[in-house]
Parts: C-alpha cells; structure tokens; sequence
C-alpha cells in the first residue's frame, strides 16, 4: 500500500552521474530501481545479509569533510571525494547523501571476474543436465562479468550428488557457492533451522542437521532462492527447461491469504508454480503445499464433461435442462468462497431475479500463522462485497429444513460438496440439483445436471483476499475441450452478458466503484472493508495480516 | 531505317548430302553405348555418401554403448522448423551410467517438418545428435515419418568418443572418495 508519509529522497553519484534514490535503502535494491545491476548470489532482499559470496564487491567513496570545521572540503569547486581504499560489497552498504559509486572501474571489474573464477574452480559445469540452467544467476553472471575461461588445471572436488535434503527437496553440492540464502530462509523464515555447512574450505558442504530433514511446509522456497542449481525441487526435477514455460500471474486458492502466484505452463500443461513478490501479501514466499495444487487439472476424478441425469451430453444439453430447472422456480443456490468475484456477482444477481436464498459454506482449518490462514477458500470475502451472503458463517441447517418442508424444490450448487456439509444424499434427491464442479463427488454423483467447472488456472477471474486486497489472475491453460468458464453459464442463466461484467460490477457493487478486471495494478487494490468491520473472521494472525483489534 | 539484306550462303556439295551430319550424331551415340554410364538403378544402386553430409538426423551412442543424449533440450530449442520433441527423464538409480542422471525418455524428430539445417548437431553440448549418411525417409503415414528414440538410436548406431568426459567424471569421484576412506 502507498504510505502518505514518503521517505525523503537523496541524491548518489553513480559512475560521475548523479541519481535520486531514497534515503535508507539498501544500495543494492536502490541501485535497481535506478537500472543499474549489481551482480549478487548471496544477498536477497527478504533476509537478513551474510555478504559472503563477494560477488557485489564496489568502489565507495565519500564527499571528505574538514576535521576541525566539519565542511566539505572543495577541489576545484566541487566536493572532494574520499574514495574507500579497498572495495566494499554493496550488499552491506546502505544509501547515504552525495555517496560515490563505481561500478565500471578497471577495479570492480577485476573484483567480478576474480570472484567468478573462484567460484567456478569446483563448479561441475554440468548446465546441460541442471534444471537451473536458464534462470541460474551463476550461469548469467559468469557470461557477463566472468573471464570466459579457467585457469584452474588441477582436478575439481567431487562432492555428494542427488541428496535428497527432504521429501520435496533435492541437493547437488557440487553445484553450492556456499552462499547461505537457504540456511538464512530456514532460521530465519520459515523458523525451522535444519540446514547447516559442514567441513572447511573447498570441502565445506551444506547438509540436513543429523537426524533431521528439511521438510516443512516453505522448504520449496529454498529452491526459489538458490541462484545455482543445488537445490531443486523433485517435484519439478528433469521435467522440462524453463525457457518452454509461459509464466502467468496467478492467486493461490490454497486460502484466504490470495498469495500471488506465477504458473509455468508450455502447450497447456503445467510444470510448476512459484511464488511471485507482493511485499503487502506474500513478499516472496509461498507453501509447499500450494505449490502442487496445479496436479488438480489431470486429477482422475475431474469432471471433463457434461452430464443429465448421469448420461453424458453436450454441455449445450445440459445448459438447457438446467435452464428449465432454474425457470420451474422454488430454486435455491449453494454459492462458494471457491467462485471469482464475478461469478459471485452473477450468482447473487440470479438469486435476486429468482428471489433465491443463497448458502455460502465457510471452510474453516488450521492456519500456519504464516502464509496459510484459518479460511481455506480465497475468496470468502468476495462473496461479501458481491452481496450473495450476509454473514461470516453459514450452514445449510435452514437449507436442509426448506427441502423437507418443500419450500425448496430446485437447487443450484456450485462448487460445493453439499454432503460434507449437512445435506445428505437422499435429501438431495428429494430436490432437482444443478452442478457446476471441477472433480467428482458425492454431490455430483445424485445431481440431475452436472456442468463441467474451469480450474483457477483455465479462467480468469479476481478473488478478494482476507485484507480486502481485490486480486486478479488470467488464465494459464486453456480447459477440457467442449467446457466453458463458470461465467458464460452463470451469465447465461441471469440473462447478462459476460463481456461487460466488469461494468456491471463498478455499477453496482460500492466498492468496487471505477474498478475492472484489466485495471487492477498487480498487485491488487485494497477495498473499502468498513460495511464488514462487524463481523468476525476466522483468520489469525499473519505474515502480512493481523485481525482487527490485534496490533500488527 | 535502311533495310540490310544478309546473303545466304549456298551449301557445299558435302553439305548437300547430310552425311557429315549423319557421322557427327552416330559418334556421339557411339561414344555413349561404349562408356561406362552415370546414372544408378536408385532403389537397388546407392550413391557413395561423402563424409560431412548432413542427411536424416539421428541420435547415437558411445563406444561403450552408453547413450549420449542428456536431454537437454537445446536442440529441441534451437530447431527452426520445430521438429523436435523430447520428454526428458531420469536414469535409474540402478543402472550403470546413474552418474550422468538424465537421458530421454521419449525422443521424436519429425521428419516431415525437418529441414536437414544441423543446427541440432551443432547446438549439442554431448555430440548426441548427428546428422549421417541417410539421405533417404519415406513412409506411408505421418506417423511412420515420426522417427521415434528406438529408430533414431537405430539410424545413428555408434560414433567414435574423443572425450569420455562422464566416465572421467565417475573415475576421479572414486578417487577421491577413495583417498579420504
């Protein structure tokens, strides 16, 4: 979020040209922003600093300041430059007034190429087999700042291959510099210190504790930040080079923390997901367990096509018997914390035109405090502000007594297990049910009509995450031939057209006045949450949340 | 513009009777009845390949019958027409070449989309892929034009190694696992 109070900018002096950076800063982010690339392996800006690889070593140097008056000693008219007679690492530095930069000088250079060398001595150079290959910063950096040969003529030190450090993790050490980002990430991070070096010198390992292994539930973010290849993921491991993915930006649907996500996908397979920097949400870290929600696509169980009364069909079919279902009246619906905003939107607005009653289950769990909140659906609240339900917490108690009574004749469900929730098989089939799900249940297996649902990664949509963030995502991969996104039916059945929803929203939904699904910037837009500060949230404390009335 | 009247010249009495003419055409089908011919019976004679050609690509293997193919996949990247395709896998923990860690699982060259360019063999960092003598692919469906792992291992048979970089690799990790027991 922008902050009212900005922080006061200076000026540096960057190769003899003078920039404006902001004060405080670390030199190396603030010499980024600027476009000027520091090589580095072992500083990242989400931990703490270890300024151990020396890759990012700099000329530094200072306006000199008389001793006895404390003025700026002048040559020439302009500030005399105290130059630091060694390089520094940029790393450790932080901004300061009229700081002097080099980044070009014969010396830096020297520093990058010698720093290189060294790091390559016992490097096995097996880039054709390491699945970091294409987006290793060993492999860059030795292009563009190395010597381009070697020196080194004796034999290089063989060091264990293929360990595996955890259930999702596997090391190769000969591939480590050492530059101790993982080490960091668990002690720090993910608060689960495992890993260690062991041994001294060019024999000097990194290793699982004895007796431990590295395999909590942020262990993949290890591999995210290895600049080499040493730790990969074995989930991913040989599956393909990652210059054939296309990366889309995504929201995990792991729950209500909307953890910004990138999916890897080539010719409408995924390979992987990986977290995607939002410093308000996720900064650049996301569970393991997110992770493999992309095997939900090619599940068994997924439902590829339309069906009537268990027979497969056209989904044109099975469109039109739910039309006429939905028209007999006395319908009610079963919404879902699982739908975008804009198919809550239109659901509620097909309640309205049938003066339907809407259900929106919550799914409560076990939260991490971190990056996994106590509501396991993203977008709970977007069923909030789209107005298909009141309350933090329904069930389906009155629901299933209208059945019985007979009040409720009709029902539409979407992506929602009713059974795990209260109403049984036989009641369900007391009723004409309408399904739009994305894999077999119990629910879909006694509905009249079942319609094939998109995955959030064949549809575009937005969701709205537990700090009222209103998050987009597009689609990845296209769906199962001959199914369409939830939206075209939902549109379909309220008689709106899909392509000027977003209109239809901004309209008619408060608070999302002047917005529309290409304008959200990308890292979402906070809402105006104040109609719901009435209701309690199952959500706890969190990496970038804490609930109303806890200090953050 | 003034018309220019080119003279006929008369034949010669030899000219007259076409003889020379006559002589000239039975030398030359004479000389050719007589000299070895240049053509081939294609299907039954083959020409002699020369060393360098680029014919159908295929992939081969080590003196020693090791697979070279990491499955890398450059070659699948720098492919113009896009012919190639590979599913890239791991070697089993059990098998003898484990150190190398990544073979294909599945290889497919298109041959209805391949160029015969090389830029495969030149891209390949394990000289895995080489374009060789046959010059000749046909078949009676798509599929058969898709040359699969086993019949690119086939066509490519196994190539002289200068290098033996992984067995060198394998030997001086012993070495050294060795020294420190």
């Amino acid at each position: 979020m922008v902050t009212d109070n900005k922080p006061p900018l200076i000026s540096i002096n960057v190769d003899g040209v003078e920039h404006q950076v902001v004060a405080g800063t670390n030199l190396v982010d603030a010499l980024a922003k600027i476009g000027k690339e520091v090589p580095h392996y072992c500083y990242h800006p989400k931990l703490t600093i270890a300024g151990n690889c020396r890759m990012c070593l700099v000329e530094l140097g200072s306006p000199m300041r008389d001793r006895a008056t404390n003025e700026v000693i002048l040559e020439n008219g302009k500030p005399k430059i105290g130059w630091q007679p060694k390089p520094a690492i940029a790393c450790a530095t932080n901004v300061s007034p009229g700081l002097h930069v080099k980044l070009d000088s014969p010396e830096v250079k020297a520093c990058r190429e010698g720093v290189t060398e060294m790091l390559l001595l016992n490097h096995p150079l097996d880039c054709p087999i390491c699945d970091q290959a294409g987006e290793c910063k060993l492999q860059e950096f030795s292009a563009e700042y190395g010597k381009g040969y070697s020196r080194y003529v004796d034999e290089k030190n063989a060091k264990p291959k293929k360990t595996r450090l955890g259930p999702r993790v596997t090391l190769d050490d000969e591939r480590c510099i050492l530059c101790s980002r993982c080490v960091r990430f668990c002690n720090d991070i993910a608060k689960d210190p495992v890993l260690g070096f062991v041994n001294r010198g060019s024999f000097n390992t990194l290793t699982c504790f004895p007796g431990k292994e590295l395999n909590n539930n942020y262990s993949l973010n290890t591999v995210d930040i290895c600049p080499v290849g040493a730790l990969t993921s074995t989930d991913f491991r040989f599956k393909m080079r990652v210059w054939f993915l296309k990366k889309t930006p995504s929201i995990c649907t792991e729950s209500s923390v909307g953890v910004n996500t990138t999916i890897w996908s080539r010719e409408g397979k995924i390979y992987r997901i990986t977290p995607r920097q939002n410093d308000a949400v996720n900064d650049t870290w996301m569970a393991d367990s997110g992770r493999e929600l992309y095997k939900q696509v090619e599940d068994a169980h997924r439902i590829t096509s339309a069906s009537v009364k268990g027979t497969k069909t056209s989904v044109d079919i099975a469109f039109n018997t739910a039309s006429e279902i939905i028209k007999s009246g006395h319908l009610a619906i079963v919404g879902s914390g699982h739908l975008t905003v804009e198919e809550q939107y239109l659901l509620s607005d097909l309640a309205k035109k049938h003066s339907a009653k809407t259900y929106v289950p919550a799914h409560t769990g076990k939260g991490d405090g971190m990056l996994i909140s106590e509501d396991h659906t993203p977008n709970f609240r977007g069923a909030l502000v789209t107005g298909l339900t009141q309350n933090a917490a329904v069930d389906l108690k009155a629901l299933s007594s209208d059945i019985e009574s007979g009040k409720v004749k009709s029902l539409l469900i979407c992506r929602e297990d009713v059974t795990t929730l209260g109403l049984s098989a036989q009641l369900l089939s007391k009723v004409r049910v309408i399904v739009i799900a994305t894999h077999k249940n119990a629910t879909t297996d006694t509905a009249e009509v079942v319609l094939p649902g998109l995955t959030v990664f064949e549809r575009s949509g937005s969701f709205i995450n537990c700090q009222f963030r209103l998050q987009s995502f597009v689609q990845a991969i296209p769906g199962p031939a001959g199914t369409l996104p939830d939206s075209s039916y939902l549109a379909r059945f309220a008689g709106l057209n899909v392509n000027s929803l977003w209109k239809e929203l901004a309209q008619h939904v408060p608070a999302l006045a002047g917005l529309a699904h290409g304008k959200i910037p990308e890292d979402g837009v906070v809402i105006d949450s104040s109609k719901w500060s009435s209701l309690t949230f199952p959500e706890g404390r969190l990496l970038k949340f804490a609930p109303a009335g806890v200090t953050a | 513009m003034a018309i220019k009247i080119v003279e006929r010249r008369p034949l010669s009495f030899l000219e007259k009777t076409y003889l020379p003419q006559i002589i000239a055409g039975l030398k030359v089908t004479w000389d050719n009845l007589v000299k070895p011919p240049v053509t081939l019976q294609y299907p039954e004679e083959r020409p002699v390949i020369p060393n360098g050609y680029r014919g159908v690509p295929t992939l081969v293997r080590d003196p020693q019958g090791r697979e070279k193919c990491v499955s890398c996949q450059l070659c699948e990247f720098v492919c113009p027409p896009k012919a190639i395709r590979i599913t890239p896998g791991e070697i089993l923990e059990t098998a003898d070449n484990n150190h190398v860690e990544k073979a294909p699982k599945e290889f497919d060259i298109d041959m209805l989309r391949c160029i015969y360019c090389g830029l495969c063999q030149e891209v390949c960092p394990e000289e895995a892929i080489w374009l060789q003598g046959q010059y000749s692919m046909t078949g009676m469906t798509r599929e058969e034009m898709v040359n699969n792992k086993d019949k690119l291992y086939e066509l490519g048979g196994t190539l002289p190694d200068s290098h033996y970089k992984w067995d060198k690799k394998k030997a001086e990790a012993e070495r050294q696992q060795n020294e420190q027991h």
